[in-house]
């Protein structure tokens, strides 16, 4: 099927053309990288971990998002999805492979990676974290191509092929919460150290992960006319409005129990966020935006009025988009190394190395989307004819 | 006598666990590398080494600077300026030193007197939980070390460490050596460092560089031996140790 890949008009492209420009720019600025070491990132002795590893949290909330339509489709038989479900996969591969990258030039040493398969050491939650993202990989990878190998010869998916969709439902789970573990089981960072933390992380994937597919769905519906679905689209905008109005709820409740127990450490990195802490406010206006733009969306997804209406809809999730990748893919990493160890604020924004680089993973990953999308559509099409 | 059948034990377990993983190379590779090293007959031993601070002792800037120079200097560490230094041994206020330790009345001399801190090599270490290649790990008397060859640079063991104990080197360290001890590696870039208690002088027969500069402000011993020096200092002064509400046990005591 992968020929289908090879046939595209001049859009088709000119959109690959510029993918693979922006590729080539994050793999000269990662060459950079590799050479003179992460000195050439911002991240610091207090805020070791960055805007890499904020994309790779954020990410894995998009790639667990393909259960919202494996979880209708294969366990409730909801079949109005069943033209999109592939997608959803597809989309889940391409956030993934994203995710390894972004640990990959994350790393001091990246040529030494096999160390975490040569010596596995499972009490470290990097390794199952590793484990989970590479079995969901796979799972995905087997049953979008199995299923719409099917479709193409015009047969039924074949039953393994289910078992195995239905097994990637408590690895979606998984991927994110195992990725929550990862912050929310170290003594000393109070803003991590929280029993939500992974409800939180999973209500913010099923409505951003959700949002960025409907989106690029309808990018897909104009450039290749294929229909997705007027049914299938308001159900996806239901569930994202529903893990939005979730996701919002968990904030608060980190807010009650932060303020109203007054514990100072539980209290800092909050008030960092929103108002600034010993005089230092860089995330404070993207805080608020952020704040604004949560509520905003849900005011207009949670009537049926608004969001029926396409365009109202795509406000509502470009905003949604932007409210919860400022909270998880910059705020909650960085703002958990504030404060610091000794109660001072180290202050972190990305440098353009670290921009530049992230910039190319996302080219990568829109580039798989891309390719395996076209596929999908095109088989799709031709069944369908 | 014991020390054999604590070996014979070990060996059993790891082919037991060999032969039911079907790995034993893997299962191999579980144990610390330090146990292939034959010991010096005259190396120094404990059941967990410990550190006691006698804060008492230290007055001014120019009382910590012999130490952790010291220190520095003899592992080859690194005087990089900005927020991507590298420090083993250093020091800080009362209120950063022991943030949990808040009191809005401090008596007046804790606001200019400052703290030595360094790793408190924890009996729970987080470092080591959170690592996910072992190149962190904690050996039988006690010392949380690190295997540079195999850090792949993940930093996690920073975010683990509540104390702020680690340091990674964002760039080649060695232009950034004044003068290079030759006893002693450096480090290249991409991996993380911190305080190693002197592991390497204790197999040597000495006591750690900091505690030798200290001129008896530091006291060096085992926590596990009741009768050694640094247990009867602890039973017979205050000592306060960095965050112990968190459960990680810091082997690194405080005189006030
Ligand atoms: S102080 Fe930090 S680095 Fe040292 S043993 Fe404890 S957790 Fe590990
Ligand atoms: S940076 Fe090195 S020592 Fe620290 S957790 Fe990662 S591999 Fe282990
Ligand atoms: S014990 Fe050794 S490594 Fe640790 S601070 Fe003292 S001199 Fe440095």
């Amino acid at each position: 099927m992968l020929e289908y890949a090879l046939k595209g008009d001049k859009k088709y492209w000119m959109w690959v053309g510029f993918l693979g420009l922006l590729i080539c720019i994050g793999a000269y600025s990662y060459l950079q990288q590799f050479q003179q070491g992460l000195v050439l990132t911002n991240l610091s002795r207090d805020v070791s971990w960055g805007f890499y590893i904020a994309q790779l949290t954020y990410l894995v909330g998009v790639a667990a998002s393909g259960v919202m339509l494996v979880l209708p489709y294969y366990l409730h038989d909801y079949k109005k999805f069943g033209n999109l479900v592939v997608f959803g996969e597809f989309m889940a591969i391409g956030a993934i492979v994203m995710c390894l990258l972004f640990v990959i030039v994350d790393l001091g040493q990246p040529l030494r990676l096999m160390n975490l398969i040569m010596n596995p050491t499972p009490n470290s939650v990097l390794f199952w974290d590793a484990m989970v993202l590479n079995g969901y990989m796979g799972l995905n990878i087997v049953v979008g191509w199995a299923s719409l190998e099917a479709q193409k010869k015009g047969v039924p998916y074949a039953k393994w092929v289910k078992v195995l969709a239905i097994l990637s439902v408590p690895f979606a789970f998984s991927i994110h919460t195992v990725t929550a573990f990862l912050y929310a089981g170290i003594p000393g960072r109070h803003f991590w150290l929280t029993a939500i933390l992974a409800a939180r992380f999973l209500a913010s994937a099923f409505c951003a992960g959700p949002a960025i597919m409907l989106l690029a769905l309808f990018a897909m519906e104009k450039t290749t006319k294929f229909e997705l679905g007027k049914d299938a689209v308001q159900m996806l905008a239901r569930i994202i409005a529903y893990a939005m109005v979730f996701n919002v709820f968990f904030f608060f409740l980190e807010l009650f129990t932060a303020f109203y127990s007054n514990i100072p450490g539980h209290m800092h990195s909050i008030v960092y966020l929103f108002s600034g802490l010993d005089g230092y406010n860089a995330m404070v206006p993207y805080f608020w935006a952020a704040a604004f733009m949560a509520l905003l969306s849900l005011a207009l997804l949670i009537p049926s009025t608004t969001r029926k209406c396409k365009p109202v809809l795509i406000f509502a999730l470009i905003i949604l988009i932007a409210a919860t990748w400022i909270d998880k893919g910059m705020g909650l990493v960085v703002a958990g190394f504030i404060p610091n160890m000794f109660e001072g604020v180290t202050e972190y924004m990305p440098s353009s190395t670290e921009l530049l680089i992230s910039m190319g993973i996302y080219a990568i990953g829109a580039l798989i989307v891309t390719v395996l999308w076209k596929i999908a559509v095109s088989v799709k099409k031709e069944a369908a004819a | 006598m014991k020390t054999n059948r604590r070996h014979f034990l070990k060996v059993a377990g790891v082919t037991a666990m060999g032969l039911a993983a079907g790995a034993g190379t893997a299962a191999a590779s579980y144990l610390p590398h330090y146990d292939h090293v034959a010991p010096n007959h005259d190396h120094l031993t404990a059941g967990r080494w410990g550190m006691v601070i006698d804060t008492r002792k230290f007055h001014h800037k120019e009382d910590f600077l012999p130490l952790v120079e010291a220190c520095h200097k003899y592992h080859n560490v690194p005087t990089i300026p900005g927020n991507q230094e590298i420090k083993w041994l250093w020091t800080d206020s009362f209120h950063h030193s022991f943030p949990n330790k808040h009191n809005e009345f401090l008596e007046e001399k804790m606001h200019h007197q400052d703290f030595l801190l360094l790793c408190n090599h924890c009996k729970n270490p987080p470092c080591v939980r959170v690592c996910p290649t072992q190149a962190t790990y904690k050996r039988a008397d006690g010392i949380v070390i690190m295997d540079m060859h195999r850090c792949i640079g993940c930093r996690f063991c920073m975010a683990g460490c509540p104390y702020g104990s680690r340091s990674f080197n964002f760039q080649d360290p060695r232009p950034f050596i004044a003068e290079q001890n030759t006893d002693y590696p450096t480090r290249t870039k991409g991996v993380v460092e911190k305080c190693n208690f002197c592991a390497e002088r204790l197999a040597e027969g000495k006591l750690p560089a900091c505690v030798e500069a200290s001129e008896g402000k530091l006291i060096f011993g085992d926590l596990n031996n009741p009768e050694s020096e640094i247990r009867h200092i602890l039973a017979e002064n205050y000592t306060i140790r960095r965050k112990p509400d968190l459960g990680t046990e810091p082997s690194v005591f405080y005189i006030i």
